[in-house]
């Protein structure tokens, strides 16, 4: 019985058809595949389709930690293939699911394995495992996979160390449907014998073409090595006219027709839906350090699988294991995929968040987490971007300087500490080089007359985003207002609402889309009621400050008691955080 | 995959035979000479006179390429016109007058044909991409637009009720050199018109006059479900540069694009909404999508199941 090659590993490119910077085009079973290397060695084999507008990825270009499109610049992650930047929209995140078609990928006998949905792990061969494995010139051959092994069957060579044997003796060891391996013998009175093992992978192309991959099981000298690689490609040349000639006799099979993927269908429909609650992710915690005075860091790594795609300014739900919930930015710089890292500062009046981090939690400890949501997104089109941090706050914007960097986009990152060890990840922060400035020690009007003179003038094109405790938030949005930043311009993060939430107003709700009217009564939330009726609804730090659980007001006047919208946005009234916010007239109509 | 094609790749499709097609522009064709291209998956000829008539009928033996002909003789001919610059012709029954562009007629304006290229992609995906702002900084970096100047502002889309031409009004985008004649960068000001499945018009703020809007067509004439010639209609107000700047201008844009939308997958242009991934600078696309199949297009595209 044939197995099905769908459910297989199969060769789809070498290790040296993917240098770093490169995207190779490959094929398999008919599916053109876009295969490339990143930075930190992760191979990707990727559906060679951007899912915007169905452009070959494999003629984008490889930063090193993102493969960008060629035709609207859209950014995909290394290992998770998820969208990070689409530059049409600056100013918004992109729905996290925008995420090309992934494969699995192992590197092994200098070859990259992948497959459309394979079972188990790639073969391992006992001959490769125990020899010093060589790859063969690969041989593009315009046959079907099982012409070829057929074929290959009959193969013959000379052993290394032999190549003028006349006529070596030739066994079979193996054959199966995708591949075949044979051994060359040839015997001489004075040196003794001299034998190679070849192993023959087959990719199937098409189902009229293949690629043939050979290993010779052990390296030669490193003196014969080109000799030897001649050899083998003198001969693979003969068996490939012979396949030829034999397969232009046959009917040509139907070719394969791979089936796209279709994109679901919230995303088939603009304006983008807003994303359901997302089940937590099971971390473990790799490398627990101290970041900088009175800060931990936390590197988060999957269980299993691979982490969802994280865009600058995005942050987590952590749940701790003593029941709390709080919200940390990503650090990661882009491509930074295999894990999330952290920042967590000890607050002296921890009410169990940060202590429990602190002192609790240890490495190899397994923790859940949010999928990343990204209520401060970074543009990229400004041709000036002031990140000013304050203290920890330096978490989020990390990751925009980083992102920044790479893109070789002008920059300015303001870290106002109490102290230079008070820089957290000052190791990343070093690698930014001169677009770093430290401001140690200042005092409380020593800093508000540092952000003064920062933001002094406005330029259009330019953005500041700012991240640190509320004060200095307020002192921001004072001076660049005062100084003509409109307020689309500044981006804030805080950590937390420090305005008392007054809930003892009753009022209505109706949701234009659910078709239901609720009453919000004295000490409930909006989001509590709505969740109460069963309206599913995101949220995160549910005290007005991340953003998460945003919903459209079609009527009625909000009473907004959150710190995330800024002054222009309330004054407009169309948004509300339904996790403090409440109404100001008797009845809100939401776009729920 | 049932396309619309029959055994010999002609087209069978209702609403793209009734259309009228370009094959070709006036100027280029020496008159009074057989001129053979393709349409719709068959041979067409056609000739015109030394006035600006024309013939069209499907190539046959007697009428090869490059022979002497008058044009008004030829019998069992296809329905033709000379209009905006070209040579049209139908296989179906075409409707009596086609769109308009009361523009060309004005006195000043110097109306010619830019380029003829073609290109290995369907016609739909050729005028979807002249549609698109979105690509100009990735594909068009330093003509139409510059990273990281890339945000696509919202704009309007609408059906005109009397005509159903396809609008796309108040679109702007930041150019660094939007047209020849441009030194410096510039906000500009697009209106797309979408007047038939496979033509399509741009109207753009003009330098030279900033009142009134130079015109740059589209007119794809879909030689197969998966090859096309684009054929690129200017009616500019300016009269410093001269023609052989602006053609090489156009033809400059042009070729950017050609490695891109021959890269594409599929080639024919999927109007099933799950197949591609919109956003909200797509709305024209979306619409033009949309439209294609109210219309019954089903010819170089892939029907929504």
């Amino acid at each position: 019985m044939t197995a099905d090659p769908f459910t297989m590993w199969h060769p789809v490119a070498s290790a040296h058809d993917v240098p770093y910077r490169h995207v190779h085009q490959a094929q398999l079973l008919g599916r053109e595949l876009a295969v490339w290397r990143a930075d930190d060695d992760y191979v990707n084999v990727w559906e060679n389709r951007c899912l915007h507008r169905g452009v070959r990825l494999s003629i984008g270009s490889n930063d090193g930690t993102e493969l960008r499109c060629q035709y609207h610049g859209w950014r995909y992650a290394n290992r998770s293939a998820g969208c990070t930047y689409i530059p049409a929209h600056p100013a918004d995140a992109p729905a996290r699911t925008i995420c090309n078609r992934t494969f699995g990928s192992v590197e092994r006998y200098g070859l990259i394995w992948s497959g459309e949905s394979p079972v188990g792990d790639p073969p391992t061969v006992d001959v490769l495992e125990a020899g010093t494995p060589f790859g063969l010139r690969n041989l593009p051959v315009n046959a079907p996979v099982s012409l070829a092994v057929r074929h290959l069957q009959s193969h013959r060579f000379a052993p290394c160390g032999r190549l003028d044997a006349e006529a070596p003796s030739m066994t079979v060891d193996g054959v199966s449907d995708y591949s075949v391996t044979l051994t060359a013998r040839a015997g001489d009175s004075q040196s003794g014998d001299s034998q190679s093992t070849v192993v023959f992978f087959v990719q199937p192309v098409d189902s009229a073409r293949c690629v043939i991959r050979g290993v010779l099981a052990d390296a030669p000298p490193a003196g014969e090595q080109l000799a030897v690689w001649r050899h083998h490609s003198t001969e693979l040349d003969q068996l490939r006219t012979a396949i030829e000639a034999e397969a232009a006799s046959m009917p040509a099979p139907e070719p394969m027709v791979p089936v796209l993927q279709q994109v679901p269908l919230h995303l088939a429909e603009v304006p983008d839906a807003p994303a359901g609650r997302q089940p937590a992710l099971r971390v473990q915690v790799q490398r627990k350090w101290g970041a900088a005075a009175g800060v931990a860091a936390f590197e988060l790594a999957p269980l299993e699988g691979v982490l969802p795609t994280f865009q600058p300014g995005a942050h987590i739900d952590v749940h701790l294991p003593n029941g709390l919930v709080r919200q940390y930015s990503i650090t990661n710089g882009p491509g930074e995929s295999a894990s999330y890292r952290i920042g967590v500062k000890l607050e002296p009046d921890s009410s169990g968040g940060s202590s429990c981090l602190h002192e609790t939690v240890r490495e190899g400890d397994v923790l859940a987490i949010s999928e990343p949501r990204n209520n401060f997104p970074l543009r990229r089109d400004s041709t000036r971007t002031v990140l000013m941090a304050g203290g920890i706050g330096i978490t989020p914007l990390l990751a925009m300087a980083q992102a920044l960097d790479r893109m070789s986009l002008p920059f300015e990152l303001h870290c106002f500490v109490q102290s230079a060890e008070h820089v957290a990840f000052a190791e990343v922060v070093d690698g930014l080089g001169g677009s770093v400035v430290r401001h140690l020690g200042l005092s409380p009007d020593e800093t508000v007359a540092e952000i003064r003179r920062l933001a002094a003038s406005y330029e259009s094109f330019s953005n500041l985003y700012v991240c640190g405790p509320g004060p200095m938030l307020e002192a921001v949005r004072r001076e660049a207002s005062s100084a003509g930043w409109p307020d689309d311009a500044v981006h804030f993060e805080y950590f937390k609402n420090t305005n008392e939430i007054d809930d003892s107003s009753t009022f209505e709700v109706a949701l234009a889309r659910s078709a239901m009217t609720v009453t919000v009564p004295a000490g409930a939330t909006i989001l509590e009621v709505l969740r109460g009726h069963g309206v599913i609804m995101p949220s995160s730090c549910e005290q007005g400050a991340c953003g998460t659980c945003v919903a459209t007001v079609l009527e009625g006047e909000p009473d907004h008691q959150d710190v995330y919208l800024n002054d222009s946005e309330h004054r407009a009234g169309d948004r509300i955080m339904t996790c403090v916010s409440r109404a100001a007239s008797d009845r809100l109509v939401l776009d729920l | 995959m049932a396309g619309t094609a029959g055994a010999n790749g002609e087209c069978q499709n209702r609403a793209v035979l009734d259309q009228w097609h370009p094959v070709g522009a006036i100027d280029e064709a020496e008159p009074n000479v057989v001129h053979v291209t393709r349409l719709l998956g068959e041979s067409i000829s056609f000739a015109v006179t030394p006035e600006g008539r024309s013939a069209a009928w499907r190539t046959r033996s007697d009428l090869t390429a490059g022979t002497p002909v008058d044009p008004e003789s030829v019998t069992g001919t296809l329905p033709s016109r000379c209009e905006f610059l070209y040579v049209w012709t139908s296989l179906g029954d075409p409707p009596e007058g086609s769109f308009h562009i009361p523009e060309f007629f004005e006195p000043d304006r110097r109306n010619f044909n830019a380029c003829t290229l073609g290109v290995y992609t369907s016609a739909p995906r050729a005028v979807e991409n002249f549609l698109d702002m979105g690509h100009f900084p990735f594909v068009h970096d330093g003509y139409l637009g510059s990273e990281p100047r890339t945000e696509v502002v919202d704009y309007n889309v609408h059906v005109d009720g009397d005509t159903n031409e396809i609008w796309a009004t108040e679109c702007q985008f930041w150019q660094p050199a939007a047209s020849a004649t441009a030194t410096e960068g510039q906000m500009v000001e697009y209106i797309y018109r979408i007047m038939q499945p496979y033509s399509i018009l741009l109207y753009k703020s003009c330098p030279a006059a900033p009142e009134r809007m130079d015109l740059i067509g589209l007119f794809v004439q879909a030689t197969s479900e998966e090859h096309c010639r684009g054929h690129m209609f200017l009616s500019l107000i300016d009269d410093e540069s001269s023609i052989g700047h602006i053609r090489r201008f156009v033809q400059t844009i042009f070729a950017q694009d050609l490695p891109i939308i021959e890269n594409q997958n599929p080639k024919r242009l999927p109007l099933d909404p799950q197949a591609e991934t919109p956003i909200r600078s797509d709305r024209a696309s979306i619409r033009y999508r949309r439209w294609l199949s109210d219309l019954g297009v089903t010819y170089g595209v892939i029907p929504a199941a």
